[in-house]
Formats: structure tokens, C-alpha cells, sequence
């Protein structure tokens, strides 16, 4: 199988291609090794970062923003986005603070200190 | 009237870095002015991640950068007016002030312009058709979404590929919108690379370049769009103009620094940065006024606003301890390929190495940047990539820059 | 209950009828189909207060215009609604453009306009300086005036309504009964009696006159392309400038407005409807060409909004003011274009002389009171009076629009003073929230749930201009 990506670790933003042949993936047209790495992560491990709000239970018209700690797969991020809808926040909250535990081997923290 | 030292009117990512560094240049009596009721400016509705990278070496979302500087601000104890919004700014350094305690009149030795820049509206584009809701800048419904926490529609059609409507296209999706084109007058996008990728590519919607949205239909709601590519003159070819059903439309076309108080001190301000003229330390054409952040210029990274507002801070403080170079300064200007050059002064200093910031005015390919003055040669510099979207910075060597003597010019050349 | 008088359309003409009448000792009740008052040519018009040189003679455009200029002045000062009187030039680009302006002339002294001047071109742009070179001949009206449409005729019905007139929004009139009384059937099925119906429905005129039993009149609605421009641009021309009529159109004008910005149009094309208010690209190019012949260097980058208007003509171009010949209490009050605005005070006198000769029973209240507190009074104070008044009512310390600086203590005067903003739209017209050069990017949510809160409803239900234009679906 055969992916084109846009390199995005700077700002030239090489055309890739990878070749995909089981575990073996072969890129070209990167810059540097920086995009061939990229390459192969988009590839085999593509991972994003999901950002959303919660609405504050016990405070009125307050929303909470929350990030996953660390990347999730990114094939997850719909499913991430609906436990972070289902999730319970009360104040007073910490930046830091774990709002939902388990995500994909990840946590979903707090991101704004809510008094 | 009240007397401060320091008075920094916005408390966003400029203005809480550059109370940060004027306190600790020794200006204990400074003080910021903001309208809402915390600190942080537009940071708190940008809940995304991508902010820090570069400035704290970590990547963070909106709210959690504007927490470092908040912090940093809360520790020093500097004394922040909320909720008070600056209704005027005289040449002489009076600061009028608007909250719910009063009118407040503070009497400033020096003042930073931390205003920060508001979105280009509808209006301004002249989009024919009708006039009904669901028609947002993008950094309003990035407001009613992530602070108040309510969806803006279903359907969404986004105007401009700029950053914020690239991150809006993902943000709507997220939360179950249908997000049916983004539109861009342009040849090229303005946003970041990442953002494409991550922000459309993702989630699988189209990106027309050279396309605008020619008409908006509906009477109450928005009931869809005909979007049209243009020709070379920007205006919309007929035969290319579809109809796309939707309830939303966003705009993200563009960004202008609130220079309103900036006029009000009668300060000169440039058509093409839409921000002051100022020096190396920041500093407009009356002394003890200094601006920094995107009230100066639009930035695309908060990294660079905070840089910018540290050199701003500390002028302030330098120019109250009376410290600021009164070497001769001289012009600076943009060449070839090169959209605009700050600042627009440089003094003449031997002790100081300076940065110019600019922007190209298409985008390149490998470039070469090349910073002279006469046939003096001060600094070059190569690119790989140099496109409008992202700011280029060039350091030029005290030693080099006392060679200066002419105008100081930076042009690109295509290698 | 029946009402005495029921009054079709809350635009200006409808608005200082009921004031008009709230004079009286009548039950009125001012219906109006949309979810605010002033949303049809009212919102959307030059807001020029004409000398009166333009009308043929002899007509009712010539007689009320002219007679009315004064009546508007006076009702503008009482209802403490901000208007300039400017004055206007009308221009002559070129000779063979000249013998127009000596027709006007001539027209304006028959109609007993008052000091009107004649200006070389030289002497035209020693009062304009950046008047068109071309400009050879002008004709200065000092008499002539700019007022804002919307606020005035907000102002007329919350004056009429603090004088016991009642406002029915969202009554659109489907059916219209001739018994005993008037009985009018809106679209939801609701009913409202009244001997007597005065019809200033506007582009609907000819719709309601028909439903109640009289039609003798078509309304022609000619929709009006505008662009605005930012106050920063406000000073370009002090007089309304217009141009003589051409071939190319009927004449673009470039006049400050009475808040402070540039205006300029409007264009003048026959449409299908009264909701047809889309801006065109025709339209733009027309007032950007039209407008650029009277001052060539008018900042087109600092416009901040376009926007349509549509004007009811008739055919005969002059107004109608009269009792239906056919239906007994029916007067019909129709095809207010240009200068409606300039006489719409001398329209609605004209309506209670009507009424009274078709046997309406007016009798003098003891208690109208024709003043309207100062809406405005809170941005023309001084810093000190300002500061005095803030710590009274906190309020108006906080700036929610910051483009208009308009306070929260304005936003909710606008909520709770009568005719009371319904929506995000009616805010706008009675503050300027919203209508600076960031056209409510920032303060838009702000003003939401100030709406929501002092309405009772969730933000969900707070809509742009009334029904079906919400602005969020609802939490997240």
C-alpha cells in the first residue's frame, strides 16, 4: 500500500511517500530523517492529542478544558470524545487534575483551573 | 488621579510577559489593565494544544500557557485591574479607565499597548445574499463553544484557512458538526502545515483554494452557501458557483490589531502591519509608550508575542531608569519578496545585537534572506521554506549593525 | 376587548401614528408581524431628513415634506433622538448636468423650501473639500438634516407605549373581518378587535388594504443597496451630497450619519418582495462607482456593513393618506418611500385629522407626556458625571461592546425600557452593541446572556430576529 503525507515537523513540509509492506515502511521525498520517522509513525502509530471542555457540575455556566495526557491512537479520537462527554466534572479543579482515568492508556487531565 | 509606573493596558499573552519582564527589570509599580476577569486574553478560548513549544519547551494548550504567565504575574504580586476597560490613552500618558468601581484616571510614567487584535468581520468582505444567524467569525463561535459551552450548528461551511478556522474545522467536528468545506481565497493557505493535516486532513474535509463564498442564502437561519472559485483579480467566476446546504458559516479572514487607543495618543501607525512604528525596545514615536504582541503586528505563534512583549517590558523599565540607547537610529524596510520588516527603527547601538521580524509576501521556496544597508551586507540568512503564514526572525550582530549606516534593508532572493 | 384603533405595521409611519394617537383618549393596540418594531424600510434607509425640493408640487410628498421638516425636528428633540441638521448639496458634475439643478431650484422655491443657495463648484467644495473636481454647479439646502430611522421610530412607539398604547409583535395578519369591529386572524390563530384600522403596513400595504376589503392600490417595492463605512471615515463629507438624477440611476448620495459613520447609496431596482433585502454584486459595484463620482476618495476599505432596504412606491409616486372609500374606519397610510422619514410626523397629524373627520372620538388626555428620557445619556456625560452615575448603578461601568463602547447598563435599558430589544438584532438598533467594526464578534455572546437572563429563556431560545434565527443549538 502506498500513503502520501505532508511532513509536518517544520515548516517546509515535505511531500511523503511510504510504501507499506506489512511491518516494512519505506519512505521518500522527506527533507530529513526527521520525516521519514513521521513518516512511519503517521503509518504504523498514528497518535493525536485531543482537546475538549466539561461542562463544571456544581458551578454555573462553567466550562472545564481537558486534554488527554498524552497522545491517543488516533483512530480513538471519536470514542475519546464521547467519554470525555460523559464525564462528570465538579469544582474546584486543578490544572493537571486526572478527570477520567483508562483513555486509551492514557488519562484526560485538566487543563484551566476552575476555583 | 492615580499615579503608576508601568501601566500595561491588556492582560493577554503580551501583556502579562511584558509586566513579567518590566518587574523584573526592576519597575516594581507596574500594573495591567484588563477587561475580563481573568488574565489571559484570547489564550483561555484556545483550548487546543500546539503553544509553548518554543518559548517554554513544552507543548501546552491555550489555557495552560496563559496559566505560566499568570502565575508568574500572581507571584511577583503585580496589581491587575480586571474587568476594567481602557476608554482612552493621551499622548501625555493618562489612562481612562471604565469598570464597575468607576471612572479610573491613572496617570502613567510609561505605558505598554497590549490590546491584542479582533477578527475581521462579514462587513468588511462585501459577501452578497441575505443577513441571517449562523454567520460567526470563528473566534466568536470559539467562544461559544469552549467558554460558554454551547454548539453553533450542525452544517458548517468555513471561509478563510487561516489557523483559528483550521482549528475550528477540527472543533466542530469533534463535537458531531458536519464540516463541508473550507474555502480560501488564496492560492495558498495561510495556516500552518500542522494544521492542515491535523485539522482537516484528519477528519477528511475538502480545503478549495482560489474559492470564496459568493452568496450567503436564508432568511432566519442560514440555509446554505454558493461558494465560486476566482480568477486572478480575486472577483468570482460565474460559471464555477455551487450551492452547499448549511447552517453555519464561519469566517476566519483575517486578524487587525485594535489600534484604537494607539490613533487616540495620536501615535503613527503603518497600513501594512495595521500596528504602531516602533523600535528595537518597542518603543512608538512618543517616548515612554511601547507595544507589543498582536496589537503591534498579528503574530501566528504566542511564543513569538512573548518574546516580543519581554523586549517591550523591559524598554519600559529601561526607558523609566533612563537607560535606553539614544544612539542615532536609522529606517528599516522591506526589499524584494519581503512583505514588511519590524521594527521599523533600529538604533545604532555597538552593545546590543538586534532581531528583525518580517514576512514574505508570496510563498517560496529555498530562500535566501539578505539583511544590508548601502553595500554593507549585515546578515543573511537561509530558509528551506519561506511562506506569509509564518513569521521569519533574523538576528543581526551588534557589531554588524554598527556598521549600518544607511537605511537597513532585507530582501529574499529564490535559490 | 375591542381596541378603538388598531394600527398595521411598526415601522417609523405606524410608530408616530400611535404616538400620535396616544395623545388621545383611545385604546390603541400597534400590530407589527415581526419580532420587533422597525424592521422593514424603517432599519434600512438613508436616513436623510429632505428639504423638500424634489416632490412635484402640489402633491402630498411636496406639502407634508416640507411642512414636516420642522415637526420632525421638534418630535426628535422631545424623544431625545440624536439628528444633525447638516445640511445637503445636491451636485452637478458637468454642464450638461446643470439645467437639472436649476429645475430643483425652482421646484424647492414653489415648494417653499426655505434659504436654499446656489454654489459655483468652487464655492460647493470650499464646503466640501473633498468634493469632486468635476462638481460645476451645486444646490445647498441648509434646512435639510441626517437622523437615525431605527432609533427613531423605536423611540416614537416607546414613547407611545409610556402613553398607554399597547405593541402586539409576531401578529402576522392572515384574515381581516368587517363586523361590528375589525377582527384581524393572525397565522397562529390569534384575534384582535378595533373600530377602526389605520393600514401602515408598509410593503404589505396593498396585502392588508386587500384582506379588508379595499384595493385600489399595488405597492412597487424597490429595494436600496448600502454600503456603511467606520466612524473612522465618518468626517469625509459634513452635507448629505446627492447627485442629479441620470441616466446611470436615480443618484447615489454620500452623507455622514447621524451616529457618526459614512453612508453611501443606495441603488434602486424594482424587486419581487419586501423580504427581498439580498445585498448583490451589481448593487456594490453600483454605490462603489456612483458614490466614488461625488468624492472620489472615500476609504471603501473601512466598510464595516452592507445592507438592502426596501421601499414601497406606487405607481401615481406619492404617498397615499386617506379613508377607504369602500370600508368604513379603514385608512390606509401607504407607499412611504423617500421622504417618509422627513414627514413622517406630518403623516401621522394628517392620519388624527382623518380620524376625526371619519368620526374617531378625540378627546385630549391630561397626562401624555411627549418626552422620552435620554437613551444616550450615559455616553454624552463626562468622565466625572459618568463616574458619579457609575457608582450609583454599577452597570454602566462595564463596557460590553467595546467598538461602540456601550455599557451593560445600556444593554439592559434596551432590554427593559419599552418597546423592549427581543433579540440580539433589537439590542443592536437601540445600543449600537454589535455595530462597530467588529459587527459583534466580541460582545455578541455577552449580550446573549443578557438576553437570556432578564428574558427567562435558555440561550438556545435567543434568537437574531425572532423566530427561526437561533443562534446556538443548545449545551454541549
Amino acid at each position: 500500500m502506498t500513503k502520501n503525507l505532508i511532513c509536518i515537523i517544520c515548516p517546509r513540509g515535505c511531500a511523503l511517500t511510504a510504501e507499506i509492506n506489512g511491518d516494512e515502511v519505506k519512505v521518500s521525498g522527506q527533507g530529513c530523517i526527521r520525516g521519514e520517522k513521521y513518516a512511519i509513525d503517521e503509518c504504523t502509530n498514528p497518535v493525536r492529542t485531543v482537546t475538549s471542555i466539561i461542562r463544571v457540575s456544581n458551578r454555573e455556566d462553567t466550562m472545564v478544558s481537558c486534554k488527554t495526557e498524552n497522545p491517543i491512537p488516533k483512530d480513538k479520537i471519536f470514542e475519546t470524545m464521547e467519554i470525555i462527554r460523559k464525564t462528570n466534572v465538579n469544582a474546584p479543579v486543578a490544572i493537571g487534575d486526572v478527570l477520567c482515568d483508562n483513555v486509551f492508556g492514557t488519562k484526560v487531565i485538566a487543563t484551566k483551573e476552575i476555583k | 488621579m492615580i499615579e503608576h509606573d508601568i501601566v500595561i493596558i491588556g492582560g493577554g499573552p503580551a501583556g502579562m510577559a511584558a509586566a513579567v519582564a518590566a518587574f523584573d527589570a526592576g519597575i516594581k509599580d507596574t500594573v495591567i489593565l484588563d477587561r475580563e476577569d481573568t488574565l489571559g486574553g484570547i489564550l483561555r478560548q484556545c483550548i487546543h494544544n500546539g503553544f509553548g513549544l518554543h518559548k517554554l519547551g513544552k507543548e501546552l494548550t491555550g489555557p495552560e500557557y496563559a496559566a505560566v504567565y499568570a502565575k508568574k504575574v500572581e507571584e511577583r504580586g503585580i496589581k491587575v485591574y480586571t474587568e476594567t476597560m481602557v476608554t482612552d490613552l493621551s499622548a501625555d500618558k493618562i489612562v481612562t479607565a471604565s469598570s464597575r468601581e468607576g471612572i479610573l484616571k491613572i496617570k502613567a510614567k510609561a505605558v505598554i499597548l497590549a490590546m491584542g487584535c479582533r477578527e475581521r468581520s462579514r462587513g468588511a468582505l462585501n459577501i452578497c445574499g441575505t443577513r441571517p444567524a449562523g454567520i460567526f467569525s470563528a473566534g466568536t463561535a470559539q467562544k461559544l463553544i469552549n467558554c460558554e459551552g454551547y454548539g453553533v450548528g450542525k452544517r458548517v461551511v468555513i471561509l478563510g484557512s487561516g489557523d483559528i478556522g483550521l482549528i475550528m474545522a477540527r472543533r466542530m467536528s469533534l463535537e458531531g458538526a458536519k464540516v463541508e468545506a473550507v474555502c480560501e481565497i488564496m492560492p495558498y493557505s495561510g495556516g500552518l502545515t500542522r494544521n492542515i493535516v491535523q485539522c482537516l486532513e484528519d477528519f477528511g474535509i475538502p480545503l478549495y483554494l482560489s474559492t470564496t463564498v459568493a452568496e450567503i442564502h436564508g432568511n432566519r437561519r442560514l440555509e446554505g452557501v454558493t461558494i465560486a472559485e476566482v480568477g486572478p483579480d480575486r472577483r468570482t467566476i460565474e460559471e464555477t458557483k455551487r450551492f452547499i446546504p448549511c447552517d453555519t458559516l464561519l469566517l476566519s479572514v483575517g486578524l487587525i490589531p485594535e489600534n484604537e487607543l494607539t490613533r487616540s495618543a495620536g501615535i503613527p501607525i503603518v497600513p501594512v502591519t495595521n500596528g504602531a512604528i516602533v523600535d528595537e525596545n518597542r518603543q512608538t514615536a512618543i517616548p515612554g509608550i511601547f507595544a507589543c504582541g498582536n496589537v503591534l503586528q498579528v503574530h501566528d505563534l504566542v511564543d513569538y508575542v512573548s518574546d516580543e512583549a519581554e523586549i517591550a517590558g523591559l524598554g519600559a523599565a529601561e526607558y523609566l531608569q533612563d537607560k535606553l540607547s539614544d544612539a542615532k537610529t536609522i529606517d528599516t524596510k522591506a526589499g524584494f519578496g519581503v512583505r514588511y520588516v519590524l521594527p521599523q527603527k533600529v538604533s545604532i547601538d555597538p552593545a546590543k545585537d538586534t532581531s528583525l521580524f518580517l514576512r514574505v509576501s508570496a510563498p517560496y521556496g529555498k530562500v535566501r534572506f539578505t539583511v544590508s544597508s548601502g553595500d554593507e551586507v549585515l546578515a543573511t540568512a537561509v530558509r528551506l521554506k519561506a511562506v506569509p503564514g509564518e513569521m521569519e526572525k533574523i538576528n543581526i550582530p551588534a557589531d554588524k549593525l554598527a556598521a549600518a549606516t544607511d537605511t537597513v534593508t532585507v530582501s529574499l532572493e529564490e535559490l | 376587548m375591542t381596541y378603538d384603533v388598531l394600527i398595521a405595521g411598526a415601522g417609523v409611519i405606524g410608530g408616530m401614528v400611535a404616538r400620535e394617537l396616544s395623545k388621545y383618549k383611545l385604546s390603541v393596540c400597534l400590530i407589527e408581524k415581526e419580532n420587533d418594531v422597525a424592521m422593514g424600510a424603517s432599519k434600512a434607509n438613508s436616513g436623510i431628513i429632505h428639504g423638500g425640493f424634489d416632490p412635484e408640487p402640489d402633491t402630498l410628498k411636496a406639502r407634508l415634506n416640507v411642512s414636516g421638516v420642522d415637526m420632525l425636528y421638534e418630535a426628535a428633540k422631545e424623544l431625545n433622538v440624536p439628528f444633525k441638521n447638516n445640511g445637503s448639496l445636491v451636485c452637478a458634475f458637468g454642464a450638461d448636468e446643470e439645467p437639472a439643478i436649476h429645475k430643483l431650484f425652482e421646484r424647492g422655491i414653489k415648494n417653499g423650501v426655505k434659504n436654499m443657495k446656489l454654489l459655483s463648484g468652487e464655492e460647493a467644495r470650499k464646503e466640501e473639500p473633498r468634493l469632486s473636481e468635476a462638481c460645476t454647479l451645486a444646490l445647498l439646502i441648509p434646512t435639510a438634516g441626517i437622523i437615525c430611522p431605527y432609533q427613531l421610530t423605536v423611540a416614537a412607539i416607546g414613547n407611545a407605549m409610556d402613553n398607554g398604547v399597547e405593541l402586539k409583535t409576531n401578529f402576522e395578519i392572515s384574515k381581516i373581518e368587517r363586523g361590528e369591529a375589525f377582527t384581524l386572524t393572525s397565522k397562529k390563530g390569534e384575534t384582535l378587535k378595533g373600530k377602526y384600522l389605520i393600514n401602515c403596513a408598509g410593503g404589505y400595504s396593498d396585502k392588508v388594504a386587500e384582506m379588508a376589503g379595499d384595493c385600489d392600490f399595488t405597492i412597487i417595492p424597490r429595494a436600496g443597496e448600502y454600503l456603511l463605512i467606520d466612524k473612522t471615515e465618518g468626517e469625509t463629507v459634513t452635507h448629505t451630497i446627492f447627485q442629479v438624477p441620470s441616466k446611470e440611476g436615480k443618484g447615489i448620495l454620500v452623507t455622514p450619519t447621524a451616529d457618526g459613520n459614512l453612508l453611501t447609496g443606495p441603488t434602486a431596482g424594482v424587486v419581487e418582495s419586501p423580504e427581498h433585502t439580498e445585498i448583490t454584486q451589481k448593487g456594490i459595484d453600483t454605490v462603489l462607482k456612483l458614490a466614488s463620482k461625488s468624492v472620489p476618495d472615500i476609504n471603501f476599505r473601512q466598510v464595516i456593513t452592507s445592507f438592502s432596504g426596501v421601499r414601497s412606491s406606487d405607481k401615481n409616486d406619492d404617498f397615499i393618506i386617506e379613508a377607504s372609500k369602500k370600508v368604513e374606519g379603514l385608512v390606509n397610510v401607504a407607499a412611504i418611500d423617500s421622504p417618509g422619514i422627513s414627514s413622517c410626523v406630518a403623516i401621522a397629524r394628517c392620519v388624527v385629522e382623518i380620524m376625526g373627520d371619519i368620526g374617531a372620538e378625540l378627546t385630549a388626555k391630561n397626562s401624555w407626556d411627549g418626552k422620552r428620557e435620554n437613551t444616550h445619556a450615559f455616553c454624552e456625560m463626562s468622565d466625572e458625571e459618568k463616574d458619579a452615575y457609575i457608582k450609583k448603578n454599577p452597570a454602566y461601568g462595564k463596557i460590553i461592546c467595546r467598538c461602540e463602547t456601550i455599557t451593560e447598563g445600556e444593554i439592559l435599558d434596551a432590554i427593559r425600557r419599552n418597546p423592549k430589544a427581543p433579540d440580539m438584532d433589537g439590542v443592536k438598533r437601540r445600543t449600537r452593541a454589535g455595530m462597530g467594526r467588529c459587527q459583534g464578534g466580541f460582545c455578541s455572546p455577552y449580550v446573549m446572556k443578557l438576553i437570556a437572563k432578564e428574558q427567562g429563556i435558555p440561550m438556545e431560545q435567543v434568537t437574531k430576529k425572532g423566530e427561526g434565527s437561533y443562534i446556538v443549538t443548545g449545551k454541549i
